[in-house]
Order: C-alpha cells, then sequence, then structure tokens
C-alpha cells in the first residue's frame, strides 16, 4: 500500500509534537523512523494508525485521503502498529487474545482461528502455541502474536515501535526475516521506528530522521552510522572544559548485581560511585538503567549481588532507611511518583525534611520554602499547589525538597522539560552538591547532557552495562555505536 | 433416615444459595467489564421488598421479578452514570445507595411487613427428580434453583466462549487493547453494569418470593455485601463463584446442625461463622502469607495450589476510561 | 475559562448547597405523598420532633454528640484515603467495653466515668487496628473486613446480653439490666444529653483540626491518602500511617459507643449504636471530607433523624424516611458536587485545611503545562 503523509501537525497546547512532516512510503519496502526522544516519532505513528487525530495536515493511502476514527477503523483501512508492549490481554489464552475483536458473530470459531493462526504464523516461522495464556509468552512470541494478528485483520501498511527491545537473538532474526518476507514477497509497507542505528542500517532501505517535531532528513540506507546520529542530535558538541575535580572514597557500590524481571534479563552489574563524582548512565529507555537506578535506590530488590553504600552493606535495606543514611532520590514522573497533586510546597518541604516534629512550625517552614523557592527559581509561592506549577518547575521543586548534606543522589532525567537556561541552573546547583562530595548517578537520554556533565559514563543496551567509559576520552562516535548495540 | 436428612440438608443449601448465585453472577458480570457496584445491598432489599409488593398486588409472580430486575437495572445505572459519565468515585456512589436503598424498601415497604404473599410454585424436573439421591438435592426445586444454575453455565459460557464475552473480559483488563480493537469500552461497561443490576434485583426478589417469602425490615440485610465477598473469593469466576455462595450456604445449615449438636452454646455465636468465614476466604486468596506458603510447597504442587488459592481481580477493575 | 467572572461563579457556588436539599425534599416530598401523606405536615412533625420542647432539643444534641465523634475520627480514615466502613464495629466495641467497665468495676463516679472513658477508646481502637492490620498485611480491603467485624461486633453484643451479662431476670435480648448509677454519666434535666459527652466531643473536634492543620502526622495522612507512591518517595510509611489513622478513627468511635450506653441509654442494648456510624460516613461525605463543615452537617443528620422518629410516632409513618432524606441529598452530592467539594480523588480540596488551603485558587487546574503527552 503507498502512504503519504503531508503536513502532519500534532500540537498540544503550545507544544508542537509534530510540526509539518510530510513523507512517502512505498509498497514492498522496510522504511526507518529514527530520531532521539522526544523528537515526535511516537506521536506521528499514534496518527497514522489511528490512536490520534492529527491537529492538522492529511493522510493518503493509495493516492485517496482518508480519516481515521480508531485504530480499528485503521486496521480496517489496512494500517496496523505493534506498540513496544504489544497490546494484548495478558491473561487471556492466546486463541482468545486474537479472536477478540474479530468479527461480530456471538460464537467463536476456534477451528477455524487456530487453523488460520497456525497457518499465518507458520508462513512467518513464529512459533505460537494457541492455548498457551498470553503472560506465560515471552516478549517475543507476544509481538509475534500481535503480528499475525494484525495481518489477519487486514494490514497492508505495518509499523513496528522499537520492537527488537526484550526479545532475544533468535526472535529478532526470525522477526526480520518476516519483515523482509512481507515487504519482498507481499508488497506490504513495513515502518521500524527505532534507536538502534545497526538494525535500521540492517533491515531497512530508507531511513526518515525527525528532529524536535519535524523532518529533519531522509537518507538512503546503509550509509555511515555519523550521518544518521548527526541528523538525529545535531553536532554533538565536544565537552566543555570544566574544572577536575579530585574524586574521594567510592560511596556506591554495585557488586554482581543481577535483576530478573519479566522483560528484560541484567546481568551481573560491577560499578562504583565515588564521592564527589557524576556518573551518567546512558542508553536507550527500557535498556535496563532505570531498574539498576532503583536497585541503587532500594525500590527495587536485585536477584542476586550486593549493594554497598560507604563501604555498608546496604542490599536488605529499604528504600526510608536508606533515604534517612543520606541518599538522595528525584525520579522521572513528576505527579506520580514523587510529589502529591494537592499538597502545597510548604507541606512538601515539611514531609521531606529529615528532621520531622510532631506539630509543624508552618512559619518557619514557609519562611524557608520561600528562600528555596528564590534559590531553586521556582515559579510559584509556598502556598502554591504542587499540581499548580508547570512540569518545568515542579522539577526544580523536587530538587529543593532534597536535604543536603547527601551521600548519594540518584536522578532520572534530572534536566527532562526544562528550557536550557534552567538545565544549566540546575546542573550549576548539582555541581554545587559534587563539591560537599556528593556522588551522583543520573540517567538521561539525552545525550548532550550525559557528554557535558558526566566523569564516567556506562551505557545500556538491551540489559547489558558497557564498559566504564571517561568522557574525556570517549567520543560520540563511540557512544552512538554502544547505544545502538555495538560493544 | 440418616440419608435421608442428609439429602434434605443438601437440597436446602441449594436452594439457599440460588439467589446468591444470581446475584454473584450478575456482579461478575458487572466487574469483568471494569466497574464495581457496590449497592448490592441496598438493590437487593429494595428488588425484594418491590417483588413481593408487586407479586402481592399483581398476584403474579413472573411480575414481580420483572418490577425487581427493573429496580435493579436502575440502581446500577446510578453507579454507571456516576463513575463513566460523571467521573465520580464507585465506591462512594455504591456505598450511598447501598445504604439509600436499605431505607427506601423500609419506608415504601412499611405496609407490607409480614404478610402473606405469593411465592414461586415448587416444580420437580419430571425424570429427572427420581433419579436416587442426586435427584432430591438438584431437581426437586422450583424454577429459582434452576435459572440460578443456568446463569453458571450462561454466564461462564457467555465470558469464556463468545465473541461479545471477549470483549466483555477485554474492557476490564486492559481496555485500551479493547479499544483497539474496535469495542466501545464506556457503552459496554453500562450495559453490563445494567444488567448485572438487573440479575441482582432478580437475585432480591428470589429471596422474597421464594426462599425467604415475605418481606419485613431489613429482610435480607447484609447479603448483598456478602454477594460481594464471594465474588472476591470466586476470583470473578461463576463456578468459582457459585461455590462459594454454596459453601455460605452450608455454613448456614451446618450452624443449625450445630446449634441442635450443642444447644448449650447461644444460637448467636452461630450466625458467626459467614462473617468469620468472610474474612478467612479473603485473607487466603490476598494475602501476602499464602504466596509464601505456595513457595514453601513442593515444585509440583505450586501451581495447582496457586491456581485455587491466589485470585486476581480484572486489571483494570474500578478504573475509568477514556479514549485515546 | 481562564478568567471567567469568578465573582458571579463564586455566587453561584454558595447557593450550590442549596440543591441537593431542595432535590432531598422533593424526593421525599413524593414518596410523602405517594403515601397519601401531607409532606407539610410530615416536615412540621419532623420539626416538632427535633425543636418542638426543652426534651426535643436535648434529645438532639444526645443524638449529635456520637455523630460528631465518629465524624471526627473518620475525616482522619477519609484524609488517609481509607473507607473505614467498621466505624459502626468500632463504636459497638466501644460501647461493650465501656459496659464492661460499668458491669464489673465499683468505684466512685470519678474514678468509674475516666475508666470506662479509656476502655471504650482502647475497644474502638482495637477493633478499627484489626482492619487495618488486615489491610496491610493480609490484603484484605477494609470496606468487607470493615462490614464482617461490624456484623461480629452486633452479634458479640447479641451475645452478651442474652448470655453472660442478661439481666437476673432472664434474657430478653434487649438489653442489660441497667448500670449503676456511679457508672451513668451526669445527664442535664433528667434528658439523655450529657454535657460532659459534648466536652469530649468538642475536644474530640477540636483534636482533628489541629492534627490536619498543624502535625506531621496529618500531613503524612493528607499525602497518603492523594498519593501513596509519591508520599512513600517522600518517606511515609503507609502501614504505620493506615494502622495509626484506623486505630485513632476507632478511638474516637468507641467514645461515641460509650455515649449511647452511658448517656442515650444506661444499659447495653441490642442495636446499641443504630447505624451512626453508617451516617457518620455519609455526613463526612456531604462536608467534603473536611473537619470545619461536620458539626452543622451532623447537627442537621440529627434534627431529620430525631424527627423523623417523631414523624413515625405521631404518623405512624415509618423513620426511615429522615434517612432516606439524608442519603439522596448525599448521592446528589456524591454524583453532581465538584470536584472542588469532594476532596478524595480530586485535587482541589483538602481535607484538613493547611495553610495555603484557605487562599482562593490559585491557578485553575488546567494550567498545568505538561511534557508533550505521548511523546517517545
Amino acid at each position: 500500500m503507498h502512504v503519504e503523509l503531508r503536513d502532519i501537525r500534532k500540537y498540544f497546547g503550545h507544544v508542537k509534537a509534530n510540526d509539518g512532516i510530510s513523507m512517502v512510503l512505498e509498497p514492498g519496502k522496510i522504511y526507518a523512523l529514527v530520531g532521539e526522544n522526544g523528537a515526535g516519532k511516537s506521536t506521528l505513528m499514534k496518527i497514522l494508525s489511528g490512536y490520534q487525530p492529527p491537529t492538522g495536515g492529511e493522510i493518503l493511502l493509495d493516492g485517496r485521503p482518508v480519516e481515521f476514527h480508531s485504530p480499528a477503523d485503521a486496521l480496517a483501512k489496512g494500517v496496523g502498529m505493534l506498540y513496544q508492549d504489544p497490546l494484548d490481554m495478558p491473561p487471556f489464552r492466546v486463541i482468545d487474545n486474537y479472536l477478540l475483536g474479530r468479527d461480530s458473530r456471538v460464537r467463536l470459531n476456534y477451528k477455524d482461528a487456530r487453523t488460520e493462526l497456525e497457518n499465518l504464523a507458520q508462513r512467518y516461522n513464529f512459533h505460537i502455541d494457541p492455548n498457551a495464556t498470553i503472560d506465560s509468552l515471552s516478549m517475543g512470541e507476544r509481538q509475534q502474536l500481535e503480528l499475525v494478528r494484525l495481518l489477519a485483520g487486514g494490514a497492508q501498511v505495518l509499523i513496528l515501535d522499537e520492537p527488537t527491545t526484550g526479545i532475544s537473538a533468535e526472535q529478532k532474526e526470525i522477526l526480520f526475516e518476516s519483515m523482509r518476507k512481507m515487504t519482498r514477497e507481499e508488497g506490504k509497507t513495513v515502518i521500524l521506528v527505532s534507536h538502534k542505528l545497526e538494525e535500521v542500517q540492517e533491515l531497512c532501505l530508507y531511513a526518515y530522521v525527525l528532529r524536535r517535531g519535524r523532518l529533519e532528513g531522509e537518507q538512503e540506507l546503509p550509509c555511515l552510522n555519523e550521518a544518521l546520529v548527526e541528523m538525529m542530535f545535531g553536532q554533538v558538541p565536544q565537552r566543555t572544559r570544566r574544572p577536575a575535580f579530585a574524586v574521594g572514597e567510592p560511596v556506591l557500590e554495585l557488586q554482581d548485581v543481577s535483576i530478573e524481571s519479566y522483560q528484560l534479563n541484567i546481568p551481573n552489574i560491577n560499578l562504583s560511585v565515588r564521592a564527589g563524582e557524576i556518573f551518567g548512565f546512558a542508553g536507550l529507555e527500557g535498556s535496563g538503567q532505570r531498574q539498576v537506578m532503583q536497585v541503587c535506590s532500594g525500590l527495587l530488590s536485585p536477584t542476586g549481588g550486593r549493594v554497598r553504600l560507604n563501604g555498608e552493606d546496604v542490599t536488605g535495606w529499604s528504600f526510608h532507611r536508606r533515604q534517612r543514611d543520606g541518599m538522595g532520590y528525584v525520579p522521572a514522573g513528576r505527579l506520580e511518583e514523587g510529589l502529591v497533586a494537592g499538597l502545597t510546597l510548604t507541606e512538601h518541604l515539611v514531609l521531606a525534611r529529615p528532621d520531622k516534629k510532631f506539630f509543624v512550625d508552618w512559619k518557619a517552614n514557609q519562611v524557608e520554602m520561600g528562600e528555596r523557592i528564590s534559590t531553586y527559581q521556582i515559579v510559584g509561592r509556598p502556598e502554591t499547589t504542587a499540581d499548580a506549577l508547570s512540569g518545568g518547575n515542579q522539577q526544580r521543586l523536587l530538587f529543593s525538597l532534597l536535604n543536603t548534606p547527601l551521600k548519594l543522589l540518584l536522578l532520572e532525567h534530572p534536566t527532562r522539560g526544562l528550557d536550557v537556561r534552567s538545565a544549566d541552573y540546575t546542573w550549576q546547583l548539582l555541581y554545587k552538591r559534587r563539591e560537599h562530595g556528593t556522588a551522583i548517578l543520573f540517567i538521561s537520554a539525552d545525550l548532550d547532557e550525559i557528554i557535558e556533565h558526566s566523569d564516567r559514563i556506562a551505557v545500556f543496551s538491551g540489559g547489558v552495562m558497557s564498559r566504564v567509559l571517561d568522557t574525556q576520552s570517549t567520543t560520540a562516535e563511540e557512544l552512538g555505536h554502544l547505544i545502538g548495540g555495538q560493544a | 433416615m440418616e440419608n435421608a436428612q442428609l439429602i434434605a440438608v443438601l437440597a436446602s443449601i441449594i436452594l439457599q444459595a440460588s439467589p446468591l448465585i444470581i446475584a454473584v453472577c450478575g456482579e461478575i458480570l458487572t466487574e469483568r467489564s471494569g466497574v464495581v457496584n457496590l449497592s448490592l445491598d441496598g438493590t437487593m432489599l429494595m428488588a425484594a421488598m418491590t417483588a413481593f409488593v408487586v407479586g402481592l398486588k399483581t398476584d403474579n409472580i413472573w411480575l414481580g421479578f420483572a418490577a425487581a430486575a427493573v429496580i435493579g437495572a436502575i440502581f446500577a445505572a446510578i453507579v454507571a452514570l456516576g463513575s463513566i459519565r460523571l467521573g465520580q468515585s464507585q465506591v462512594a456512589v455504591g456505598f450511598v445507595l447501598a445504604l439509600l436503598g436499605d431505607d427506601l424498601s423500609a419506608f415504601l415497604g412499611q405496609n407490607y411487613t409480614r404478610m402473606r404473599g405469593v411465592s414461586v410454585p415448587h416444580y420437580g424436573i419430571p425424570v429427572l427428580k427420581d433419579i436416587p439421591v442426586v435427584g432430591p438435592i438438584l431437581f426437586d426445586h422450583d424454577v429459582v434453583v434452576y435459572f440460578a444454575m443456568a446463569l453458571i453455565v450462561v454466564t461462564w459460557w457467555w465470558l469464556n466462549r463468545t465473541q461479545p464475552g471477549l470483549k466483555l473480559r477485554g474492557s476490564g483488563e486492559r481496555p485500551t487493547a479493547a479499544f483497539a480493537r474496535g469495542v466501545d469500552v464506556n457503552r459496554l461497561r453500562y450495559l453490563y453494569t445494567i444488567l448485572g443490576g438487573a440479575l441482582v434485583g432478580i437475585a432480591g426478589a428470589a429471596f422474597s418470593l421464594d426462599v425467604k417469602i415475605g418481606w419485613s425490615d431489613g429482610h435480607i440485610r447484609g447479603t448483598g455485601w456478602i454477594a460481594l465477598a464471594i465474588v472476591i473469593f470466586g476470583g470473578w469466576s461463576p463456578i468459582r463463584g457459585a461455590f462459594g455462595a454454596l459453601l455460605f450456604g452450608a455454613t448456614k445449615a451446618l450452624a443449625t446442625v450445630l446449634q441442635r449438636a450443642f444447644p448449650e452454646v447461644s444460637v448467636v455465636a452461630f450466625n458467626s461463622i459467614p462473617w468469620i468465614l468472610m474474612i478467612l476466604v479473603l485473607l487466603a486468596v490476598g494475602s501476602d502469607y499464602t504466596e509464601r506458603f505456595i513457595n514453601a510447597m513442593p515444585r509440583g504442587w505450586q501451581r495447582p495450589l496457586r491456581r485455587v488459592l491466589r485470585v486476581s481481580p480484572p486489571m483494570a477493575l474500578g478504573t475509568p476510561f477514556h479514549e485515546g | 475559562m481562564i478568567q471567567a467572572p469568578t465573582g458571579d461563579r463564586s455566587r453561584l457556588w454558595k447557593l450550590w448547597p442549596l440543591v441537593p436539599i431542595s432535590a432531598a425534599l422533593i424526593f421525599t416530598s413524593a414518596l410523602l405523598l405517594l403515601f397519601d401523606a401531607s409532606p407539610a405536615e410530615a416536615y412540621r412533625a419532623m420539626w416538632d420532633g427535633s425543636f418542638g420542647g426543652q426534651d426535643k432539643i436535648l434529645s438532639v444534641l444526645a443524638f449529635w454528640v456520637p455523630l460528631l465523634l465518629a465524624s471526627a475520627g473518620l475525616v482522619i480514615t477519609f484524609t488517609a484515603g481509607l473507607w473505614n466502613i467498621g466505624v459502626e464495629g468500632q463504636i459497638i466495641l466501644g460501647a461493650i467495653c465501656a459496659s464492661w467497665v460499668a458491669l464489673n468495676v465499683n468505684a466512685p463516679s470519678g474514678v468509674l466515668i475516666p475508666l470506662e472513658i479509656v476502655a471504650a477508646m482502647v475497644g474502638g481502637a482495637l477493633w478499627g487496628g484489626l482492619s487495618a492490620v488486615l489491610k496491610t498485611r493480609g490484603k484484605v480491603n477494609e470496606i468487607f473486613s470493615g462490614l464482617a467485624l461490624n456484623n461480629l461486633a452486633i452479634i458479640l453484643t447479641n451475645y452478651l446480653i442474652s448470655g453472660p451479662w442478661q439481666p437476673p431476670e432472664g434474657g430478653s435480648f434487649r438489653g442489660t439490666t441497667p448500670f449503676q448509677d456511679a457508672a451513668l454519666w451526669p445527664r442535664l434535666l433528667d434528658s439523655r444529653f450529657s454535657p460532659l459527652s459534648l466536652l469530649l466531643a468538642v475536644a474530640a473536634l477540636v483534636a482533628v483540626y489541629f492534627v490536619l492543620r498543624g502535625t506531621t502526622w496529618g500531613l503524612k495522612l493528607k499525602a497518603l491518602g492523594k498519593n501513596p507512591y509519591s508520599a512513600y518517595l517522600l518517606g511515609v510509611s503507609s502501614e504505620r500511617e493506615t494502622i495509626l489513622a484506623m486505630m485513632f478513627c476507632g478511638a474516637l468511635a468507641g467514645l461515641g459507643g460509650a455515649v449511647r450506653v452511658l448517656s442515650w441509654f444506661d444499659s447495653l442494648r441490642q442495636s446499641i449504636s443504630g447505624g451512626i456510624g453508617f451516617l457518620a460516613l455519609l455526613i463526612v461525605m456531604l462536608a467534603g471530607y473536611r473537619i470545619l463543615w461536620v458539626p452543622l452537617i451532623a447537627f442537621f443528620f440529627s434534627v431529620v433523624l430525631n424527627g423523623s422518629i417523631t414523624l413515625q410516632l405521631k404518623t405512624q409513618l415509618h423513620s426511615a424516611l429522615g434517612g432516606i432524606l439524608t442519603g439522596v441529598m448525599v448521592l446528589f452530592v456524591l454524583l453532581f458536587g465538584s470536584a472542588r467539594q469532594l476532596g478524595l480523588g480530586g485535587t482541589q480540596a483538602s481535607a484538613g485545611g493547611a495553610p495555603g488551603t484557605d487562599l482562593p485558587d490559585v491557578t485553575p487546574a488546567d494550567a498545568i503545562t505538561t511534557d508533550i503527552p505521548g511523546g517517545d
């Protein structure tokens, strides 16, 4: 099916997620859609698969303009999307999941469905047991099932969102082979949304690169990785010279930590973060860095290995105990995790203080919060509720609530959603903390930020942590390789 | 003689459990679609009163059942409206309706207490009722009991073996995924909340017209709450739910038997059995200790034990759904 | 929406309480007409039942006190996001424990009454704590454990009055023999109203007000009720606070139970609570979970319910009418009240009224700028 997007725009308030994107996708080809986090890839694909209507612009299928009223409508018209987390029904049996929504007859025709499912699966070399329950399947099998379901529903255009995250190498091969077959032999159009440049190069014929809601460029594949990286991230800046800082004793140590979960296995993490050091975790979201961070904070227990804080084994300590021992943690979701909607800034301060008294001295805390508001440049008043703050101000509020002194500070996406000036300011404050000997460990999806601010970097890919890189001696190219999954 | 007595007890357990089974199946349909209707206690009281009065006035039990179904549907519709359309707390609205139904039934039924009314006629199924043992236990009842039995099977079949059933379960498990397959989640939730409510209404009528004939203040107070607990204990499955209802019916019968055996123990002590059982079963299916207990068992036993002891609610139960 | 004529809107908001009241009155009037009763006469009978004489007014006050105590406790549990349906059982346990002291301890009033108070509070707190532990340790929803514990408390009462505590003339299932005079609370003018109990209730209200307004604990409960996960990250232990909140509420409810046996009645009776716990739940919901509104609304409930008892005596109409009137009002507010009026689940209202929340809306909630929804 021939697909054309014309001037697609999607605005959320004043945020332009997609700002006039046009592209052409021809049948029989695999396309790549690449871009860093927040570039607008997901939004665009949600529009193309009927989950969201665009603010403006047009979609043409085989030359005819179409409008999608729902995902089901889009599928009926030939466009199906496979999500990173497949939209299936975990407690259902495979066959029931396959049948849900297939037709409007009351009785389920198991016999035909089973044959159909098995034939389709066989054609692409998938192995799916129709009687298994979905929650007993691996991520790769769930994807296969969802693909089969979309194909049976009549998909001529298939969108795959980061399909290789959390699946085995073997399953990846099967998936790629099936995509080749769909395009070459069956004339379908496939769009692969991915960060992993190696895979993109291996599989796709043509890449569209998004950056900040716009189409930054397009490129025949294969090409040099650097060309894509430059389009995705812009010019990767060289690290500005910062005064060298003498790091101290190890504060946080991970020894042979392994984490097993349904989606991802993270083996053997060994890591040491020293006092006064800033350590960055790079990698695509969902590569394991968040789980490792949660093990450091005590929110997640590792399946194996030890965690040490200042030499003391804290593996069995709860989050609260580590907090009392001088750990700070700034989560990524603000109003969901970290702030309480409906409570005022001062109330947050009172809760976060280590020296809690039974009776609250509101006046003193109000004054204290006022001071923090000006120190952290929060636009708001002590009596404002947290939900009335803008995203950036909520982020600054989280920082302002951190106690002093801290031994260890864990940060998830510390400057996400902040403009350049506030981001710089946030880092200045963090530098001050490092001068007082706080060890800082942070996750960021922004490569610039990682390179600019880390002393050392570890890159995560598919649950595996790379060797630890010294920022002074690494290059953007090397990081790009590691992020793309190359050792 | 001993055997005949036992058969009579078993038959009475089946009869006692039947209205509960109907209510449980109704609430399972509602909750499986993702809505909690907490108003059951008030709904059933109102329905029982309405069915009795309508039956008495029209001398027609079927009109009584129909009126009760309408009452149940109305109460459920208020819960659905409050949670789906108005975005309010399902728990709060359901709870207030539970209390309101109690008071309304007391007020509206005040002139009809302790009166003789109509009741469902006995009807043994020919041939089947003459099967030894099984016949008198299962097939020598009335239409309410047969309806409850059929409802278990139909509900199970509808949930597990039909396209609309898949859509219903999908809405309660993962509404976004159901929506992606073309299911109108909120419309479907309205539908099953109201249908479930109608069944709960019929269950109320089954009490006042059959199992506990007549009407008095607070006639079957507490039954609705027990039905809600059985839904949890039954793991949102009609077959397990029916088993739970029978278990509760059995405790009542057991209480009577025990009472006779131990006349020196106060009668009220036996009344506490269902409530203690309610806490214990909810503990068994929910507590972390159960999980630890299962994990301590030999590997081969763990799967079957977990199936019996653990339940998990529909993942999206009680959460509103917005498209897009 | 940004700069709506807030003056007009807030004036309309002031009229809002009239809407559920009228809706409830219309509904109950229709019911009365259905029974060929004149609504005007019925409401007059209810009015007379509450205000037609000194004894009536004192009776309203006497009924008001346990409502106040239970409601004050429920404000705490609602703030922590808990559905303490078990409050009814906590009242009953308080009544039972107070009765135990009254029946078994021989001492002058000065010793006996404080003992009764302590026993009632401990009994209620333990019953509430049981519900909480079942929730935190056993994952049993507090609604179900509360209901079961309510019924078990009723059964326990029935057992006591028909068994160990039955009057010497034989168990009548109605109640114990009246307690010794020293055990009963001093009552005003031969009525059921004990000024001491009102004093305790006022103290409870003030305590709850200050707990929510001025203590770290109150703040922790608020955080827990609004967002348990964020509260956890901010250092709040949900298990500890859940148990404490339930025990606190149980203690106040238990005290209410003591008032029932030692001031409203003079003995332990079959339905000793008489649904006061459920009424208190409705009161707190209607109050939008704010303590400041509780006294007024609880007083209104007391008036309506006392009135409906007189109504039944005078017109033979069932006293459930009072419950219907209040129930319809609460339902109406629950369905159509704004998030601003309903603290639970809403983001704007605040249960305690800490400094700052008394201010007018600083920024409308829809002005929150978010990150790109559905971004990568």
